[in-house]
């Protein structure tokens, strides 16, 4: 689904240059959910970039669903990121001036979908995280996780092969970010592969697979591997719905 | 799964973005509706002045031909050089005979020194007859024109135009006195009511007396126009080959030129077409003001919305589709300027004519169509850089803060 070998990636600063990622070969099923962990500059979100094509690896190849995506037009990326990705992101990036269910039909008016056909789906999307009943809703009016939830919604409403989250829940209190997770854990398990970069251990933890970074290259991946205590650490989370 | 934005989507999507700014939005509304009133008011005004001048035309009389002496292959200029025959007081007498022909009237002129007592006054002094102030619609203001008469003859009448009178009679009651052109002497018949600038002679300051007698003072052999007033003004073309004809035949040569008013309209009204132009080219320097007012809120509005940007991307906007969002918002800024600008442009001019309601001031047609396809362009020119910025926008960076 998810397939990455060798890649760089290779920022140009002034005269020298940074390697945000290096030798970063990774290989992700569909259905997966995986958590990318790391401190601060780690080369996590640079990663989740290039897997959601928001960014191009300096060298390397990356294949998502078997077609190799590193090389493509930025025409034929947006189409990628149109219909395949879903992203997340930490400050939900919602447009305060349109409604809950305007956001959520975004993706589908760039898409040139019928209005009406957007607002159906775009309502059943909303429906699907449980905020109908907010869907004339300015973000203004709506709690930090009903926001992020209104922002899951319109991730999924165009049905992609991988949701991207970049630490969806680092702007909310803990009950929230349990309701998210639940959320898209529910989604992850009726086969939406799943990415999730956090530096929370508790979220990292719920995931299947952690793949820990740092300076840019990957430090250890494993199945609940060895120094993620998930379920001890923050045992609340599971609680959370 | 469509691949283009529907048209009333971006429209309403860019018409959201806009209401977001409303301070802003007016602003560089009302940038572009000064600009787009200015041309519509000032082209109306030139269009005004021209219309204003071909009335003044007509008044003088639009039946009118003008034969001259001499063949020039060029209408509407004077004739220099080539005169085979003279213009005489016989060809004259025959075209005002012609069937087409209402009234005619001869036309000698020279300039020469009124005088009365010790007052003098160089003046233009033309020699006609009679027909001459219904040819060219001139009033008497007191007295009476030149009599009817065999213009061959001539007499010692003198007619004087209102300026001439005021100045050589001060309070005096001109009618009756003797006046003095050169050695010749003439007696005050009638004075001209004012009329102003008429053509080519200001009537107000020029003498008239009879051709016969002009002829002679000036000791000419030529005439300098004939002024022939046509009865249909759908004849005016048939009319002047008639004269064409007759003049050929008593010359046998074809040595005089008959020019139409239209003539003259047609260069009057070129020179006024450039002066609108001219006008309209002075109120476009505010377009272009207006357009970079647009151009800076564009800018301002893309560095805002880098966020917004980036999202869009993420979610699959292609490039030319950003483009196309910001684009939309640019040119309906500048459409909606145009159109508060017309209006603006319209009260301006009501304005205007209910002050000198003379003045036939309208804005034409193509003004008003090419003020709001300028408008239009302007949007377009002014806002396709600013849309361009926001494509070239890197989503990462610009998601990346808040």
């Amino acid at each position: 689904m998810i397939e990455l070998e060798e890649v760089w990636r290779i920022f140009r600063v002034g005269e020298g240059e940074v390697h945000a990622l290096k030798h970063v070969s990774l290989t992700i099923e569909r259905g997966e959910h995986v958590a990318l962990v790391g401190p601060s500059g780690s080369g996590k979100s640079t990663l989740l970039h290039i897997v959601g094509c928001l960014d191009r690896p300096t060298r390397g190849r990356y294949l998502l669903e078997g077609r190799e995506v590193g090389t493509l037009s930025e025409e034929e990326r947006s189409l990628i990121r149109r219909h395949r990705i879903g992203f997340v992101f930490q400050f939900f990036h919602l447009l305060p001036r349109l409604s809950a269910l305007a956001n959520v039909e975004l993706p589908m008016l760039f898409a040139g979908t019928p209005p009406e056909e957007r607002r159906e789906r775009a309502a059943q999307a909303l429906k699907a995280v449980g905020l109908s009943h907010r869907a004339e809703h300015r973000p203004d009016q709506l709690s930090g996780g009903e926001r992020q939830r209104v922002a899951i919604a319109r991730a999924v409403v165009m049905d992609p092969a991988v949701l991207l989250a970049d630490e969806p829940t680092g702007n909310l209190d803990r009950a929230s970010a349990g309701e998210v997770m639940e959320l898209i854990e529910r989604m992850n398990a009726r086969g939406l592969t799943l990415v999730v970069v956090t530096h929370d251990p508790a979220i990292a933890g719920r995931a299947k697979r952690v793949i820990r970074m740092d300076d840019g290259a990957i430090q250890r991946s494993g199945v609940r591997g060895p120094g993620f205590e998930p379920r001890a650490a923050s045992p609340e989370s599971q609680g959370g719905g | 799964m469509g691949g283009r934005v529907r048209f009333l989507d971006l429209l309403s999507f860019a018409a959201g973005a806009l209401r977001g700014h409303r301070l802003r939005t007016a602003l560089s509304v009302a940038g572009v509706a000064v600009g787009i009133s200015a041309v519509v008011a000032l082209t109306a005004l030139g269009e005004g002045a021209r219309r204003y001048v071909v009335d003044q035309f007509a008044a003088l009389g639009s039946n009118l031909l003008v034969v001259l002496p001499g063949k020039v292959e060029t209408t509407g200029g004077a004739p220099f050089g080539g005169v085979t025959h003279d213009l005489t007081i016989d060809d004259y007498r025959a075209i005002a005979r012609l069937q087409r022909v209402r009234r005619s009237a001869p036309l000698a002129v020279a300039t020469d020194t009124v005088h009365f007592r010790d007052r003098g006054r160089a003046v233009p002094v033309l020699g006609t007859t009679a027909d001459f102030a219904a040819v060219r619609r001139l009033e008497i203001g007191s007295g009476e024109f030149l009599p009817v008469g065999d213009p061959n003859q001539g007499g010692n009448e003198i007619v004087l135009g209102v300026t001439v009178a005021q100045e050589l009679f001060r309070s005096e009651n001109p009618l009756g006195q003797v006046v003095r052109v050169g050695p010749w002497r003439f007696r005050v018949v009638g004075v001209l009511a004012p009329r102003g600038q008429s053509l080519t002679f200001n009537m107000d300051d020029v003498v008239l007396i009879p051709v016969g007698t002009a002829m002679r003072v000036f000791n000419r052999s030529s005439l300098f126009r004939i002024l022939v007033d046509v009865r249909m003004r759908g004849e005016m073309e048939v009319t002047k080959k008639d004269v064409e004809r007759l003049m050929a035949e008593r010359h046998r040569a074809e040595d005089v030129t008959v020019i139409t008013q239209d003539a003259l309209l047609t260069a009057f009204s070129a020179i006024l077409n450039a002066l609108t132009l001219a006008l309209v080219g002075i109120a476009s320097v505010s377009l272009a003001v207006a357009g970079v007012g647009i151009m800076n809120v564009m800018l301002v509005s893309v560095t805002e919305r880098r966020a917004e940007i980036g999202l869009l991307k993420a979610l699959g906007a292609q490039d030319r589709q950003v483009l196309a969002a910001f684009l939309t918002e640019a040119v309906l800024l500048a459409t909606g300027g145009g159109v508060a600008g017309l209006a603006l442009g319209a009260g301006a001019i009501r304005a205007f004519v209910g002050i000198y309601p003379s003045f036939p001031a309208s804005p034409p047609a193509w003004a008003v169509a090419s003020a709001l396809g300028l408008s239009l362009a302007v949007g377009v020119g002014f806002g396709v850089w600013p849309a361009r910025r926001a494509t070239r926008l890197d989503p990462v960076a610009a998601l990346a803060k808040r």
